[in-house]
């Protein structure tokens, strides 16, 4: 038998969750992630896991900062307004420092918006998730293979500098089927000797917690969690360059919006227009360093998104102004269509470039 | 297979019915039929029979769905129209159940008239290669709570077992063994083997009930 298995994208997030050791979903149902949460029921209590449907997605928050605080893997998923919800313990979660997996399904919005797919919680994820200074390591899949892999990844990296990890995925993502290979290595979860699991009188208490009495502590916190990200920056960036040898136009795109430019980008190289992409595999820490250096061959820039225009503005900062950037769009839970996108091409490429 | 008034397609949440169930209907049809296919999915809002509405309007099928389906109306609605699948006897139906037990629960209103006028193929649609039916004993469990939903026995099975666009002859020729055990397993005989068009000239000599099916496309990837 192959040694593939065919999944549906929320369906690989949650069984390379398990992979990883996860032995702890909290949830609550919303479309386009549901499956998420039905594999959960499914599958924790056969491997004496805990799946907990519970009473809102504020309560879930707060139960994987419950688990988090003990040092085991846990994780939570929703969609764009459970997200919404979740917000203030996403912040806790930051302000206590634990690691956790939280991953977000998009659908259109703003408000209780629609079930179909967006990208429109991109500054969300990499700019706001919560009050307060801090970032969470927000990773997009563009494949129902890196649901799974980038989920393992994501566990791994919360663990490593305990923050959260974010997986931003839309509706499609979530729905596709594919064919996915579950064999990879999963690094084990590291010693936390931060964990409230009791001092058997052997350790001074452990205390998880966001609050802060004296604001120079307060302040001193946060520039040390700044350093941490300082280094995140340097080190985990991830993203892919596709067909940017001697590309003249870069896309920026990533999820479902880098695959619909990948077929816009290959009809444009049959006309002989000298087009590639960056796909952001990292939203943050964003590929800055790729996009800067890209400026030695590119003209312009076209950013794909399934939004209003979120992420053109970190190409924007990432390019200094140096080239136009402009936008190629749908929102409300559309699609833009490859032909959509070779037009964006054809235009830029009219205009030499500077479109 | 014999061919029946009616015939319904239940199984596992991603087991392919819809699409089983589409390519069904149009074969229906090249035969000269009346069809009626139906559209009965509770659970999964999305990848909907009505993703193929212009081929049933060219091919001269009915389209009976949720006047939701596809829309941002994430309710499990079903169509009034459902009732003529058992109300006229002049239809050919092809039925499209939602996943696991929670979908087959739409039979609850539909079974009784089905079971009166004993005129129907009720196929469990089987994928080797989902994670959770890889086994005979997962696919059994998932067979009896349809069942138990459903109020309608099984009458056969539809080895549907494939890696999407991916398939190879090779992975269907390593499906047939678990198709045969859930046969033995359950008692119902195997009365289709799906096959993917291009493969369908290698694999007819092989697979028990060859039918070939075309897949619906995806413009966007």
């Amino acid at each position: 038998m192959a040694d593939k298995v065919l999944m549906k994208g929320n369906e690989a997030i949650a069984e390379a969750a398990i992979m990883a050791g996860c032995r702890f979903y909290f949830g609550y149902p919303i479309t386009p992630q549901t499956e998420i949460a039905a594999y959960m029921a499914k599958r924790m209590p056969k491997i004496g896991g805990t799946f907990l449907q519970a009473e809102s997605e504020v309560a879930a928050i707060n139960m994987v900062y419950g688990v988090a605080s003990t040092g085991l893997r846990v994780m939570t998923s929703s969609s764009s307004p459970g997200i919404s919800l979740k917000s203030e313990g996403l912040s806790y979660l930051a302000g206590a420092d634990l690691p956790s997996l939280v991953v977000n399904v998009q659908r259109g919005g703003p408000g209780l918006g629609g079930i179909q797919p967006s990208q429109s919680d991109y500054f969300q994820a990499t700019k706001a998730g919560g009050h307060g200074d801090f970032r969470m390591i927000v990773l997009a899949p563009s494949s129902v293979q890196e649901m799974a892999e980038l989920t393992v990844r994501g566990f791994e990296l919360a663990d490593q500098y305990r923050m959260t990890a974010m997986i931003l995925a839309d509706g499609t993502m979530g729905q596709m089927m594919e064919p996915v290979s579950l064999n990879f290595d999963v690094k084990p979860s590291p010693e936390k000797p931060w964990a409230t699991t009791g001092t058997k009188l052997e350790r001074p208490h452990n205390i998880v917690n966001s609050l802060s009495l004296v604001p120079e502590e307060l302040e001193d916190l946060n520039f040390k969690r700044y350093e941490k990200y300082k280094i995140i920056e340097e080190n985990e960036v991830m993203y892919e360059s596709y067909r940017m040898e001697d590309a003249e136009i870069c896309i920026a795109a990533f999820g479902i919006a880098a695959r619909v430019s990948r077929n816009a980008i290959d009809a444009a190289r049959e006309l002989g227009i000298k087009v590639g992409m960056i796909r952001p595999i990292t939203l943050w820490p964003f590929p800055k360093k790729a996009f800067k250096e890209s400026l030695s061959t590119v003209k312009s820039y076209i950013s794909v998104e399934l939004s209003m225009g979120q992420m053109i503005e970190d190409v924007m900062l990432a390019t200094e102004g140096r080239a136009p950037v402009t936008l190629c769009n749908r929102a409300g839970g559309m699609i833009p269509s490859p032909e959509q996108v070779l037009e964006s091409i054809k235009l830029a490429a009219k205009n030499g470039g500077n479109n | 297979m014999e061919q029946k008034r009616i015939t319904l397609f239940a199984g596992h949440y991603g087991s392919g019915k819809t699409n089983i169930a589409v390519n069904y209907a149009l074969y229906m049809a090249r035969q000269g039929k009346k069809v009626a296919i139906a559209d009965l999915d509770i659970v999964n809002p999305y990848f909907r029979t009505k993703d193929s509405t212009e081929l049933f309007a060219e091919r001269g099928i009915d389209l009976i769905c949720s006047p939701y389906a596809n829309s941002n109306v994430d309710i499990p609605a079903l169509p009034q129209e459902m009732y003529a699948l058992t109300d006229d006897p002049s239809i050919t139906a092809v039925l499209d159940i939602g996943g696991d037990d929670r979908g087959a629960l739409v039979l609850g209103r539909l079974a009784p008239a089905i079971l009166r006028e004993g005129n129907y193929e009720m196929l469990l649609v089987i994928n080797c290669y989902r994670p959770l039916t890889q086994d005979v004993a997962s696919t059994m469990e998932v067979l009896h709570e349809i069942e138990a939903a459903g109020g309608i026995r099984f009458s056969g099975i539809v080895n549907n077992s494939n890696l999407g666009a991916d398939t190879t002859a090779d992975d269907i020729r390593a499906s047939l063994a678990y198709a045969e055990e859930v046969s033995r397993a359950s008692g119902l005989p195997i009365v289709l083997t799906t096959v993917r068009q291009d493969l369908y000239a290698e694999l007819a000599d092989e697979a028990p009930n060859p039918f070939a099916l075309g897949l619906q496309k995806n413009k966007y990837l």
